[in-house]
């Protein structure tokens, strides 16, 4: 079950598992820079909704030899620094090639708290549901998405909603586009959760205009590609904090 | 094993669930931001599909446009080596070469009512992207195909047809760089075109409805043959029905027409890229189905010299007839592959595609054995002609 903080917007920055040797020294420098939980991505070969520079961190993170249970095995060694709860994010593959009660039970076992799966849509999510347990599997909504789907959704959805900014896939973005706040808006009348702006967030000032309308932010492909040009924990850390800051500052 | 068989025939190959499911296969395993859209075409192909206008629009421009019905040819001197009877389905006559061109104008017909200004579409070896090109020429619309880098670099020549098509060609990069992910990167353009784009899958798989529209714009090569044969075979129906598959669709298409009746069905896979021989249930390119992958879940790449069944997955409707028992899937190599072309070539005069020369290959290994006795009769969809192969053939590298 994942328990997030209410007194304030959420930041949560995604890593990709295994993309590289110290991939869980960025994870604790995120986490000290102010993030409330952190989506660890399971990297799968044929990453349909990610856009370039995460399809890339997988490709990179499944050359390195990063299995499920690679990953799983790198985060117990940082366990006992870990604050906030981890959510995983993967592909419906990964989790079909065990089968859904196995998979489920050993990310619970491995402490993670959430799930999500961008190619499982709501109608195709009985099975993960029913072995999902106190993992939180989070459902998305994207700006196409009709009204009827969308109580849905946010009827399915546990931990928190995930609200699809763009008609587009995972990337960074300049701008936070009128169809995010539309969504937002949309959900946060349908829902007492948490309504999570991800899609195209990569600094202060989105992080800010996103914080006005939603309860706070998933953060990818910025992180993923200072990690993939060398960025070093510190460096990361200032991405962090901007982002915190945009957060902090956001009117609502 | 027939009379096992048979109290199912009835309910098979028909529409599926409303879920898109063939028992437990296929279904729509797409970002929440493509389900609008598959819902969409779902809607509005299930209106089109009863609709007479529709159906008679389409049926006229498979006739004047595609050069349809295609011709059932008896293979006399292949059959008297044989000492079987070869029926050949000729879809290596069609318009643009290959069975492709028959889902493409059901399809683009369909995005047309939809009001949809352009196609997208996935290829492997570029005959469906040629299909597609041709018929976004044809009915006005604009077309984008997604090839990967590699496959751009072994099929020049489609290359070259579809832009001259005037469709715009955009190399994937990324991955295997080949029909994989292309597909991919189609459903990744999808979601930020949806609104004007319509996407044309060429092969029975993909999201709900598509391998189920797909087949049924395919039967028509089933259904024909049906027709054809009860007036060449005394016993009306072949004993054998045999196809290659790849993703699927030309064996979706032909076992439509004899499903229904006491004949065998065999797919044939390449040994290179055999998910119904060599893998285990995943979950690709918004379809559950058998899935060539590592005991992660990465999915593996097949390896096949016919780019066309250069594809890891099949569609789900195969994986359910196997399961069934009611089609039975068998492999066949490069290396026969290339044989069978060539002993079709010399003894009728027909140069067929690599993709259905695995079909022709399991006739010539399997004849005269129990697998396909001496007197049979076997019908042979031929997918494809070989024009396209000829720079493989010829161990160039084009």
């Amino acid at each position: 079950m994942l328990s997030l903080r209410k007194d304030r917007k959420l930041f949560l920055p995604y890593v990709t598992g295994g993309v590289v040797p110290q991939w869980t020294d960025h994870l604790l420098a995120l986490q000290d820079a102010g993030a409330d939980a952190i989506e660890v991505g399971l990297p799968f070969s044929d990453p349909m909704l990610d856009g370039a520079v995460v399809q890339r961190a997988s490709d990179q993170a499944i050359a390195r030899g990063a299995t499920v249970d690679a990953i799983l095995a790198d985060l117990d060694r940082i366990r006992g620094d870990l604050r906030v709860p981890l959510i995983a994010f993967t592909y419906t593959n990964l989790v079909e090639r065990r089968g859904a009660d196995r998979f489920c039970a050993m990310l619970r076992e491995h402490g993670f708290g959430g799930l999500i799966l961008p190619d499982l849509p709501v109608d195709e999510a009985g099975p993960v549901l029913a072995a999902a347990g106190d993992l939180d599997l989070v459902q998305l909504a994207a700006p196409a998405t009709p009204p009827d789907r969308l109580e849905r959704i946010c009827a399915t959805s546990r931990g928190f909603v995930y609200a699809v900014s763009v008609m587009g896939v995972t990337g960074e973005r300049d701008t936070l586009t009128a169809e995010a706040y539309g969504l937002a808006g949309r959900l946060k009348a349908l829902t007492d959760l948490p309504v999570l702006l991800g899609f195209g967030i990569s600094g202060r000032e989105q992080a800010r205009q996103a914080g006005a309308v939603a309860d706070g932010v998933a953060v990818g492909a910025a992180v993923m590609r200072r990690i993939l040009d060398g960025a070093t924990p510190a460096d990361l850390g200032t991405l962090a904090t901007e982002i915190r800051a945009g957060l902090d500052s956001a009117q609502v | 094993m027939d009379v096992a068989v048979r109290p199912q025939a009835a309910t098979v190959m028909r529409e599926p669930s409303p879920a898109g499911r063939f028992g437990e296969y296929g279904g729509r395993y797409v970002p929440e931001s493509l389900v609008p859209a598959c819902r969409e075409v779902d809607e509005a192909f299930r209106a089109a599909w009863s609709d007479p206008r529709f159906r008679s629009q389409l049926t006229g421009l498979l006739r004047a446009y595609a050069g349809r019905p295609t011709a059932l040819t008896p293979a006399w001197r292949l059959s008297a080596e044989l000492g079987v009877t070869v029926l050949l389905k000729r879809e290596d006559l069609v318009h643009t070469g290959s069975h492709k061109i028959n889902n493409v104008l059901g399809q683009a017909l369909l995005a047309r009512r939809m009001g949809k200004k352009h196609l997208l579409a996935e290829t492997g070896a570029g005959q469906h992207g040629v299909a597609a090109a041709t018929a976004a020429a044809l009915l006005g619309l604009g077309c984008t195909v997604f090839m990967g880098e590699r496959d751009i670099e072994r099929q020049a020549l489609n290359v070259h047809r579809m832009r001259m098509l005037g469709a715009t060609v955009v190399p994937v990069t990324t991955g295997s760089r080949t029909l994989k992910d292309a597909c991919s990167e189609a459903l990744r353009h999808w979601v930020t075109t949806v609104d004007d784009a319509y996407y044309c899958v060429g092969s029975v798989i993909g999201p709900h409805p598509y391998p189920w529209m797909v087949r049924e714009f395919q039967r028509v090569i089933g259904d024909e043959a049906r027709a054809q044969c009860a007036e060449h075979l005394p016993a009306g129906t072949p004993d054998y029905v045999v196809a290659c598959v790849g993703g699927g669709s030309n064996a979706a298409g032909t076992f439509a027409g004899f499903v229904d009746t006491p004949a065998r069905l065999i797919g044939v896979e390449a040994a290179g890229g055999a998910p119904l021989s060599d893998g285990v249930p995943g979950v690709l390119h918004g379809f559950r189905s058998q899935l060539l992958q590592d005991d992660d879940g990465q999915v593996r790449e097949a390896h096949s010299l016919s780019a066309g069944l250069d594809y890891p997955g099949v569609g789900p409707e195969h994986a359910y007839l196997r399961d069934l028992g009611r089609a039975r899937y068998v492999t066949a190599d490069d290396d026969e592959a290339v044989a069978a072309l060539h002993r079709l070539a010399r003894t009728e005069g027909i140069l067929c595609a690599l993709e259905s020369a695995h079909a022709v290959a399991w006739v010539l290994r399997a004849a005269g054995t129990p697998e396909l006795p001496a007197g049979s009769t076997v019908l042979v969809t031929l997918s494809g002609r070989g024009d396209k192969d000829m720079p493989t053939l010829m161990g160039e590298t084009c």
